[in-house]
């Protein structure tokens, strides 16, 4: 398999402050990894280096075979990004938001594209409502819709399920498998450790600015997902307490 | 020509989101509106002025007024923009930012002028004041268009902050104090019929000041907006 996202002694400061330590981060093409963390912990700072959104202080970062921050542009075009926030104007409809995006992304044969992607996301039928009118749901699904528009390598999701009910995750879920099953490469964070062990094929831990634990689905251990999350914290405060130590 | 047409597509692009979103809503055109009318009718009332002063006070009235209102509109068109992450969506996509930044610099002047359009006749009526002299309209053009040129860029800049209502002004009057003082004795010269020896002056100034500003401000809009 060939890596589609490759991050080697990633830092990033704001300032004084060292937000991501000397990070290192590979995904293969198709795989579907879940970034976990604790609030602080870096992630959305992470996903914003990857989406070129933030420039990183140190080190390398390549996506799709381009490199960060100086082939931005060709970076943007193979990638989809899905916030908390859902990147829509709330006084276009539906598929107004759609056609800006795409003629932003120069999408060919637009038109159809935007059919096939508002049938995927369930919103064929609200397509020319107003987004301000769309619940909370239906907005994640159709910002979900709108990543996809130009059919990117790569999505990147930060908190997709953020300010959700039970159903309207369920949809977005549903949504995102549909996404993965295209063979697309995601990668995700979240707070929501059972919808991410739901989704995701790989779980990285990312703690004090760095990843400190990555597992395959299939090697999760009996005590699942949330047992390898707390182990990782565990050993990660540990070793940070011993690295004190021994610089004191 | 390569990079033209998909410069001119995305720049049309956020023309049509900005206009579109806004014949729908009239949020920023109605908030410019009313503040206009609010100042030409308060200074109506506060200055009674005689027909001899007028032409000389008419200027500044309808300068602070454009300008005010401009304000409030550039402040409104980028936190639209901050306020849902669709900043982030634009930066996102795979086009030159300037596209962006020229894209809402054109909006946001079709807005300044749109309430022109409106203020003028009502200008016009109220003062007693004929204000549709072709000079007059085309320094108004120029004028407006330096303003939301330099103002797009420093609301682009302020929206990051949280207190972004109140630094837009403290950053874009400084900056804008050339271009209101040329646009100010541009259409004094005009209202008290002056040579237009005597106000090419402050039409050249207002011309400069546009190519400068646009040109700088197309140039730095990329590092204005990155992280």
């Amino acid at each position: 398999m060939t890596a589609i996202i490759e991050v080697s002694r990633l830092v990033k400061r704001f300032g004084p402050k060292v937000v991501l330590r000397q990070l290192d981060f590979r995904v293969e093409t198709g795989e579907f990894v879940a970034l976990l963390g604790p609030n602080g912990a870096g992630k959305t700072t992470f996903l914003r280096i990857l989406s070129s959104l933030s420039r990183p202080t140190l080190g390398s970062v390549s996506v799709a075979g381009y490199s960060l921050p100086h082939q931005a542009a060709s970076v943007r075009r193979r990638l989809g990004v899905v916030s908390h926030l859902p990147l829509l104007y709330g006084d276009l409809s539906a598929e107004e938001n759609l056609l800006f995006y795409g003629r932003m992304y120069a999408v060919d044969k637009l038109s159809g594209r935007m059919d096939e992607v508002l049938e995927q996301v369930g919103l064929t039928n609200r397509r020319r409502d107003l987004v301000r009118t769309f619940s909370r749901g239906m907005q994640q699904r159709l910002a979900i819709g709108r990543a996809i528009l130009h059919d990117p390598e790569v999505l990147l999701l930060d908190e997709p399920h953020t300010g959700l009910d039970q159903d309207a995750c369920d949809m977005l879920d549903a949504a995102l498998r549909q996404v993965a099953v295209r063979g697309r490469t995601v990668v995700m964070t979240s707070h929501d450790l059972s919808r991410a062990e739901d989704l995701a094929s790989r779980f990285d831990v990312l703690a004090r600015g760095t990843i400190q634990g990555s597992v395959q689905r299939q090697d999760i251990a009996r005590d699942g997902l949330l047992g390898y999350y707390r182990k990782t914290l565990e050993l990660a405060q540990n070793n940070a307490k011993n690295h004190k130590a021994e610089a004191a | 020509m390569n990079g033209f047409a998909p410069f001119m597509r995305a720049l049309s692009a956020v023309v049509w989101k900005d206009l579109r979103a806004e014949w729908r809503s009239r949020e920023l055109l109605s908030a410019m509106l009313v503040f206009a009318l609010l100042v030409i009718l308060i200074f109506n009332f506060a200055l009674e002025l005689e027909s001899s002063v007028r032409a000389n006070v008419t200027a500044g009235v309808l300068w602070v007024t454009f300008t005010f209102a401009g304000q409030l509109g550039l402040n409104r068109s980028m936190a639209v923009e901050k306020d849902r992450g669709c900043l982030d969506g634009l930066l996102l996509a795979p086009v030159d930012r300037a596209a962006i930044y020229l894209g809402k610099t054109l909006a946001n002047w079709v807005f300044m002028l749109l309430v022109a359009v409106i203020v003028l006749p009502i200008y016009s009526v109220l003062y007693n004041t004929n204000l549709f002299i072709p000079g007059l309209l085309l320094t108004i053009l120029l004028g407006s268009e330096g303003y939301v040129a330099v103002g797009t860029l420093l609301s682009s800049m302020a929206v990051q902050a949280r207190t972004r209502d109140i630094l837009l002004p403290i950053l874009l009057f400084p900056v804008a104090i050339p271009v209101v003082i040329a646009a100010v004795k541009a259409t004094g010269g005009y209202l008290q019929g002056l040579d237009i020896t005597e106000i090419l002056p402050w039409l050249n100034l207002l011309i400069t000041y546009d190519v400068v500003f646009t040109a700088v401000a197309f140039m730095v809009f990329d590092s204005v907006v990155e992280e």
